[in-house]
């Protein structure tokens, strides 16, 4: 038989409206990635790049991205093929736990004049540019949901959720969105 | 009027107040229809129309006017609908829009306003005493479900709730700024100013529809050369132009809680005749902000003299709003009693409106000589040390009859219209609200903000600074502070308003001595007489007379009653007012809708409802839901014509006979990665793990401190250092919480790190003989022949990777097949559509359950319920035996807890197995015994067993282990039911089936 194929949860949904556009992002590979100091610069090396050390900051390179979670937990995120998984479980140096969540999560983007209103219509954190600059990225929660944002522009933002919550996030922030 | 201007009312004065002439709207009051202005409160529109009576009372039933203009009126409380659905009780009047097509009436009265049956009890007055509901509805005790809880429920609460789901939705905003200005009178417009010029992002609201607050109904006062009102309207052009600012009117702060969280509620289409669907109707703000400058003005305050509650009768600064900004004369014959300069204004406004104003009655003995210049030379008369004794008129006040405060002469004066000015009273809600400190000021008579805990500022007449001019420079200061910068330049103000002279607790007539209703709290009907009465009673708290008076409740929240309640208990009790002290201010300073509370959470968002990756191919199959958790899971799938009952029943037989298919998605799983993982999984779960070889499936009992079971599941070992640990659905947050807690907190330098990866995963259990068939040609990487039942191989299912376990929860061959989430639903259709020819059978919650218990495995939760120890439920095995510690271990040993006696989990099987024991049924030793019969257990799960051919139960039974073959009775209301204590596992006790 063929190969089983990735459904998304949030499939080809699409909203756009008063100054609000929801996208679903198309699949990718995600790790949870948790570490003690001796490990991180060589962690960044099996992925090109350093890790962010500084509270609610990200570094990108190519089509990798790690966002800083926790002192010692970073969300590595990759497009399909990034082979993320391997590359980390294949240091040698220090004690770390790389764990695939690529299936854990799924993300939309939330961008236009009034993605801050929306976003900010359940999650209490101040989206602000001088709080959270581009680039900046927080756990956080919408409504019930935990999620995870990463502002990618001034009025786009890339946000993560657990599958099961994706709906429920997608539809708090169309509803908010509407009343934005 | 003009013929093609609808009339607006006979009381508007041309080229008087703030509202267009040319935008009128239509309303009905009581089911008769008005005109109205755009831009009108329902109280400025009746009161144009020439209406004052506005409602009953709560406890009397007298008739009540419009009091005051803005939210702290207590007395005109109105049922507003738009439609039947959108229907809103107990608005006061003062502060609801008028938009075309409202819809208004009148509450508490029956049959009608103007003739109400229930005005009895104000001749019962006597009976209606403080604290009546106490005394009256003590015994005797049987009255009580019978007479007194009705007739309190009826008489209590004031409109009539809306019995119609609210059509309409309601929106929450989470805000941040710097500085967060409460109130837009001439501080918070000033404030705003100031701190908006910097840039830094500020919020200004305001509770009513237009900004400016008391400079709206100021015609004298001159500021930087402008009128009040001219100043006000430019303070505000300029602030529209700052992007950094948002404005938001109708937007009532009303609460203040810790790290400067301010709520906000805004009505965002109150005021619309025809508001866009997509708007909410209402949106609560959420505002954090660096710095709170509060310029919520103050509430002037009414005068206690006798029959101070007739329609016609209400503030003096009412009717100037309603005369300098709606254009409405409260009245054409108007007299004034007051004790402060304030109300001077407000006579001369009048008279240069036109409007007759036979007396200012003015209690004090000396008064500014430049207001009785200007009193004389208007030809209004004023009264020196006159009072207010007494007044008539049933519907609408006709008299009053004044007497000098030391003196007997009465004379009486018709008016149609009595404007009370007893001072004026800082809002200090919001600053009280903040676990701010107020201080009494004798020589004002007023609590002012005194030690500040939050970072707020008060600034203008709630900080008791009344001229206008230095209540400027506060707010200017405030924000500057706030903002940082240069000084701005002062505001000059000519001809500000005068606002001293004050008078608090009862007035002449309403003494000790006096045999009269004095009202010092119009909403719940409580006069002087009523709180003297308390403190004869005992009530010395101040806090325990409000309760027993109920004065400063409801909505009034003490705006208006406050200070008078407080000043005549104090004088009861011949203390000073500080020593009585001020009861708590609460939010919400006004009533706030459940809607605007609730905000999205509503429908569908009301909580997460979550989906597994094969949900809608369970719906698609016909399935029944079960809620666990925030999860749906598939119950069972009936075929047509079956019930539950048949469905399960075919379920469990496919499954013994071919094979089942289940979706196990919702366990949680979490894995345990570091080289410390096995000490930790050692310490958290009763297990050893030691030698549990990579590649194996262990399944585990994990306890609280106590003992006691908390959750348990089946437990893979990938490598030396990476455990994938399950649990139950609904255990799965709280056990890896509690993982975490003891990890941070107990162990904080081992070497294991801990990832959820409950939705990485979507699990497919394939069980029954025919599960290998069904599955062996999808598989590729994975030895069969090699794999022992509890054991785990990786490898690839339909091309994807899998994490291929062979285990079972059924007592059948067969496997909990891990795939990553997205690929749950092809990988499962892949399956099914080679097993459904073989006889597989898509299988529910509920057939899992029956399979189970058949094979006796406990499901926590339903077996055990936070009592049951590991050897009660028969796993006692699962305990590591040479463990010198994990979580329970000191628990386990607790002389309870190895007691011989516990209530142990056993079997029951009933003499007639047609019978299906009731889940939670009790278990008795002796039917006959006396009531009560002691109860030696329960029964915790009970099913049909359609392959056994009877029914299966388990039970927790006293020493139930040592009882095998016993019989115990099972009490129902119309038989007792005998069963057999048996082994639990009624299904293949050797174990020949799941080792295939």
């Amino acid at each position: 038989m063929a190969n089983a194929q990735r459904i998304n949860p949030l499939d080809d949904r699409v909203y756009g409206g008063n100054g609000v556009t929801l996208t679903p992002v198309e699949a990718m590979e995600r790790i949870s990635l948790r570490a003690e100091d001796k490990a991180v610069a060589s962690l960044g090396k099996a992925i090109g790049f350093s890790l962010p050390k500084k509270a609610g900051t990200t570094v990108t390179k190519g089509s990798v991205t790690a966002l800083w979670i926790g002192p010692d937990e970073w969300l590595i995120l990759g497009v399909e093929g990034s082979d993320l998984e391997a590359k980390l479980n294949k240091v040698k140096t220090g004690l770390y736990s790389a764990v695939a969540v690529n299936h854990r999560n799924t993300a939309m983007t939330v961008s236009g004049a009034k993605a801050i209103n929306a976003l900010n219509s359940g999650c209490p954190r101040d989206l602000s540019l001088e709080a959270f600059p581009i680039d900046g990225c927080g756990r956080t929660i919408i409504g019930k949901a935990e999620v995870v944002l990463w502002r990618t522009a001034a009025d786009t933002f890339h946000v993560e959720v657990w599958r099961s919550f994706s709906d429920y996030v997608w539809k708090y922030l169309v509803d908010s969105a509407r009343s934005a | 009027m003009s013929g093609s201007t609808p009339n607006t009312g006979a009381n508007r004065i041309a080229g008087k107040g703030r509202l267009s002439p040319a935008k009128t709207v239509m309303f009905t009051f009581d089911g008769k229809s008005y005109n109205a202005l755009e831009g009108d409160t329902l109280a400025s529109a009746l009161l144009a129309n020439g209406i004052h009576l506005a409602g009953r009372s709560f406890k009397y039933h007298r008739p009540r006017g419009i009091l005051a203009a803005g939210s702290e009126e207590p007395n005109a409380l109105m049922d507003i609908s738009r439609d039947s659905a959108r229907r809103q009780p107990n608005i006061r009047a003062t502060v609801q829009p008028v938009f075309d097509g409202m819809i208004a009436k009148s509450q508490n009265r029956y049959p009608s306003l103007s003739f109400d049956v229930g005005a009895i009890n104000d001749g019962m007055g006597r009976f209606f005493s403080a604290g009546f509901y106490y005394k009256t509805f003590m015994w005797p005790q049987k009255a009580w479900d019978a007479v007194y809880e009705p007739f309190i429920r009826n008489a209590a609460g004031l409109g009539v709730s809306p019995d119609e789901a609210d059509p309409d939705h309601y929106a929450n905003q989470f805000a941040h700024c710097d500085v967060l200005i409460v109130g837009a009178g001439a501080t918070g417009l000033q404030a705003a100013l100031v701190a908006g010029k910097s840039g830094k992002s500020v919020i200004i609201c305001d509770e009513q529809e237009e900004m400016g607050g008391a400079l709206l109904s100021d015609a004298t006062s001159k500021i930087d050369g402008k009128s009040a009102q001219e100043w006000a309207d430019d303070a505000k052009a300029k602030l529209a132009e700052m992007k950094n600012v948002t404005i938001l009117p109708r937007t009532t702060a009303f609460g203040y809680y810790n790290h400067n969280m301010v709520t906000l509620t805004e009505l965002v289409t109150e005021h619309m005749a025809n508001p866009d669907p997509d708007l909410p109707r209402e949106r609560c703000w959420q505002v954090r902000a660096k710095k709170v400058v509060l310029a919520t003005g103050a509430i002037e305050r009414h005068i206690v003299f006798p029959d101070n509650d007739r329609p016609g009768i209400m503030m003096a600064s009412a009717a100037q709003t309603y005369l300098n900004r709606y254009g409405v004369a409260v009245g054409s014959n108007v007299a004034i009693y007051t004790s402060s300069d304030s109300a001077y204004s407000v006579a001369f406004d009048l008279k240069r409106a036109g409007i007759e104003v036979p007396a200012i009655v003015d209690m004090r003995d000396t008064i500014d000589q430049a207001l009785l210049d200007e009193a004389e030379e208007l030809k209004i008369r004023v009264l020196k040390g006159f009072a207010v004794v007494g007044t008539k008129g049933r519907l609408r006040v006709t008299e009053i009859a004044v007497q000098p405060v030391n003196g007997e002469n009465v004379e009486t004066i018709a008016v149609d219209c009595l404007l009370m000015a007893g001072g004026w009273t800082p809002s200090v809600h919001l600053f009280s609200q903040s676990r701010g400190r107020v201080k009494f000021d004798e020589a004002t008579g007023t609590f002012l903000p005194d030690i500040y805990t939050e970072e707020c500022i008060s600034v203008g007449s709630c900080n008791g600074t009344h001229d206008l001019s230095e209540a400027m420079l506060e707010a200017s200061t405030a924000a500057k502070d706030a903002v940082g910068g240069k000084a701005p330049k002062a505001v000059k103000v000519v001809n500000g308003p005068r606002m001293s002279g004050f008078h608090i607790g009862s007035a002449k007539g309403a003494g000790p001595e006096d045999f009269t209703k004095a009202f010092i709290d119009y909403q719940n009907d409580v006069t002087a007489k009523d709180i003297r009465l308390a403190v004869r009673e005992g009530f010395h708290s101040i806090e325990h007379v409000k309760r027993y008076t109920t004065t400063g409740m409801a909505s009034d929240q003490g705006k208006m009653s406050n200070m008078h309640g407080l000043a005549i208990a104090a004088e009861a009790l011949d203390k000073p007012i500080p020593e009585v002290g001020l009861t708590t201010f609460r939010s919400p300073f006004t009533p706030v809708t459940f809607g605007a509370l609730v905000g999205h959470n509503k429908g569908e968002l009301f909580d997460v409802t979550r989906k597994t990756p094969m949900h809608e191919w369970h719906v698609e199959q016909g399935a029944d839901f079960e809620d666990v958790g925030n999860w749906k899971r598939a119950w069972y799938y009936p075929q047509a014509g079956e019930d539950m009952h048949a469905a399960v029943n075919r379920e469990c037989k496919a499954i013994r006979d071919a094979a089942g298919i289940f979706d196990a998605t919702t366990l949680g799983k979490i894995e345990v990665v570091g080289p410390d993982a096995v000490k930790f999984m050692n310490m958290m779960y009763t297990n050893p793990w030691d030698k549990l070889a990579v590649g194996r499936l262990r399944y585990g009992i994990m306890c609280r401190e106590d003992g006691f079971i908390y959750d348990d599941g089946v437990v893979a070992r990938l490598a030396e250092d990476r455990f994938h640990v399950t649990t139950t659905t609904g255990g799965a947050p709280r056990v890896l919480n509690m993982m975490e807690d003891y990890l941070q907190t107990e162990f904080p330098e081992w070497k294991v790190w801990l990832t959820s990866t409950s939705e990485q995963w979507a699990v497919i259990a394939v069980q029954g003989p025919k599960a290998r068939e069904i599955v062996e040609p999808l598989l590729d990487g994975i030895d069969l022949d090699a794999m022992q039942h509890m054991s785990v191989q990786t490898g690839k299912i339909c091309g994807v990777e899998t994490r291929f376990m062979r285990m079972s929860f059924t007592g059948e061959y067969g496997f909990e097949i891990n795939v990553p989430a997205d690929y749950g639903r092809q990988v499962w259709e892949a399956i099914y559509e080679r097993g459904k020819p073989m006889g597989m059978a898509p299988y529910g919650t509920e057939a899992m359950h029956v399979l189970r218990a058949e094979k006796g495995y406990i499901i926590v939760g339903q077996d055990t319920d936070g009592t049951v120890t590991p050897h009660d439920a028969n796993v006692g095995w699962a305990i590591g035996k040479k463990k010198t510690d994990f979580v329970g271990i000191k628990g386990l040993q607790r002389p309870d807890l190895v007691a011989e006696d516990r209530r142990q989990l056993v079997g029951l099987k009933t003499m007639d197995p047609k019978i299906k024991l009731e889940e939670g049924a009790q278990v008795v030793d002796d039917p006959n015994h006396a009531v009560p019969i002691p109860m030696i257990g329960f029964v915790t799960s009970s099913y049909w067993s359609e392959c056994l051919g009877h029914s299966i139960a388990m039970a927790l039974i006293e020493n139930g282990h040592n009882r095998m073959g016993e019989t115990v009775h099972i009490p129902m209301p119309d038989e007792i039911i005998k069963a057999e204590i048996c082994s639990p596992v009624f299904y293949d006790p050797e174990g020949g089936r799941t080792n295939g």
